[in-house]
């Protein structure tokens, strides 16, 4: 028994409890395990993939007039719109790593894991790691559909790679904040409560019409103002432009902005948490 | 007070129920109104220049032409949340007792819709009043406006029963996608942009033989001043609410088989 637990060698029992298990590989372990948990609750993910293709299938084709609006910057609705798909993964990092990790605190594993020689930030880091692997996942395919619908990527096959690690980074940047938000409740009812919030950061955006063609003031100045304008520019600009170096510099500063207040608040929020014991 | 049937006595205690839970409960109240604010704020404002397009023919403004479809989105999603609300009862024990304690379980399907209708009431309200400020148009009379209500509110029981039918049977509110995705599906395959006449292809074609888009076109106009075919939408939703019943009540005739 102690021989398969302690050789790090046997595929999928390296026990990091051991007291040689580095970091890295207390974090590979958990990461593991939290895309393993989020993957056997379909009904946990399976709406996460299906509404945005939902989405993008039927405003695709109920919006696809509004091309016809002099300047839009598209010749169909669905290249404008298939940046969705790629936000909708990162929503839905947001409650892989966030509900994970609220989950993990309610039921007590976070303080069983503290008890071990293992490190506790190894679990946030795991949960976002987790995370992040599946939006990456879900990157693929969301590109694989672009391509199979003939989706015209302008920036050519180095923007649709930059496309991935703009996407992978995007889902990131929420992961980074579910779980900060996980550590600072340690609740998943008060975690779920935040979603109508980032749901509403999405379509307060510019996801649906450019900027310079949205009629209303006021929503102008709320797509000026909400951070997730600039994510879906950044990334719509390589699928219906080319290399647009102001939106992808304007999101690349957001996303950097972003990831540095998760993982800033994920520390403090931790930090506070073991204080408290 | 004592001559009302025992039915209607169960069915307002199971509608008190829901209603004091729904209000005390941030947690069941604040999706109910944010999700179809959210809707509102993010078509209306994004999509004002989606009304210019050529064919799209309609009196009041494009944020009145969205209105609509959030009213409506606002009367059937609600319907929905009360399945969650169902499956819950069943999770924690209480619908088991709640059909131990009533003679006619039919009642406690009342009890559900007359709580959604009036919950489904107040975020009309709520809705028409953020639209209202965001500069929604009206060009009906009262009586038009009070048949758009009331096509609206006819739609929260359709949801109602289509969700109790669901979770009557499913007892679990990790169905919930099983019961979510259909309605949400059913909504957005109406002309929620743009009038019939401008979609094409399959959306045309599915929208053609979508009941709630001939319940959002009556109601559109009714908004507009203009009411057109609102009797085909009336003979639209007495069918889907006669279909529902029915899907709602062999629903409860499965929880009573399965021993609630």
């Amino acid at each position: 028994m102690t021989t398969a637990v302690a050789a790090p060698t046997a595929r999928g029992v390296v026990n990091p409890h051991a007291g040689s298990a580095s970091l890295p590989v207390q974090v590979l372990v958990l990461a593991r395990r939290s895309i393993k948990g989020a993957l056997s609750r379909p009904q946990g993910y399976m709406p996460a993939v299906i509404m945005p293709l939902l989405l993008l299938t039927i405003n695709s084709s109920g919006l696809s007039d509004a091309t016809r609006i002099p300047g839009f910057p598209a010749d169909r609705f669905l290249d404008f719109l298939l940046v969705i798909t790629f936000m909708q993964a990162a929503l839905f990092a947001t409650s892989n790593a966030g509900l994970g990790l609220a989950r993990d605190i309610e039921e007590g594993f976070m303080d069983r894991l503290a008890l071990t020689p293992m490190r506790t930030g190894a679990l946030v880091t795991a949960q976002i790691s987790g995370a992040v692997v599946i939006a990456f996942g879900a990157a693929i395919v969301y590109i694989i559909i672009g391509l199979a619908t003939q989706v015209d990527f302008h920036s050519g096959v180095l923007g649709v790679l930059l496309l991935l690690v703009l996407a992978t980074w995007t889902a990131f940047c929420f992961a980074a904040i579910g779980a900060w938000l996980a550590l600072r409740s340690g609740s998943s009812e008060a975690l779920q409560g935040i979603f109508p919030l980032l749901f509403a950061s999405l379509f307060l955006s510019t996801l649906n019409m450019p900027r310079d063609l949205i009629e209303a003031e006021w929503f102008q100045v709320v797509t000026r103002f909400n951070p997730v304008s600039y994510m879906v520019d950044g990334m719509r600009s390589l699928i219906i432009t080319g290399w647009d170096g102001r939106a992808l510099l304007e999101m690349v500063a957001v996303l950097a902005l972003v990831s540095g207040i998760g993982i800033a608040g994920c520390a403090r929020a931790l930090r506070r948490r073991q204080a408290q014991g | 007070m004592t001559t009302m049937p025992r039915f209607l006595l169960a069915a307002r205690a199971v509608a008190w129920r829901h209603l004091y839970k729904w209000i005390t409960v941030p947690a069941n109240f604040m999706p109910t109104f944010i999700f179809p604010l959210i809707f509102f704020g993010g078509f209306a404002g994004a999509l004002g220049r989606v009304g210019d397009v050529p064919g799209f023919d309609y009196d009041a403004n494009y944020t009145s032409w969205i209105f609509v479809f959030s009213l409506l989105q606002t009367c059937l999603f609600g319907g929905l949340a009360t399945g969650f609300t169902i499956a819950g009862d069943f999770q924690s024990g209480f619908a088991r007792r709640l059909m131990l304690a009533v003679a006619d379980r039919r009642s406690i399907l009342l009890g559900y819709v007359m709580s959604t209708f009036a919950r489904a009431a107040v975020m009309s309200a709520v809705v028409t009043g953020v639209a209202a400020l965001t500069g929604l148009e009206v060009l009906g009379s009262v009586a038009e406006l009070a048949a758009m209500y009331a096509l609206a509110l006819c739609l929260s029981i359709c949801g109602t029963l289509w969700a109790a039918g669901v979770m009557f049977r499913a007892r679990d509110p990790q169905l919930g996608p099983a019961m979510q995705i259909p309605m949400f599906i059913a909504i957005f395959l109406a002309p929620v942009y743009v009038p019939l006449d401008l979609l094409e292809g399959w959306l045309h074609a599915v929208a053609s033989v979508n009941p709630i888009t001939y319940v959002m076109q009556a109601a559109r106009d009714l908004l507009a001043g203009h009411p057109h075919d609102t009797s085909i939408a009336v003979y639209a939703i007495a069918g889907l609410m006669g279909l529902l019943l029915v899907w709602a009540l062999t629903g409860v005739r499965a929880a009573e088989r399965a021993g609630g």
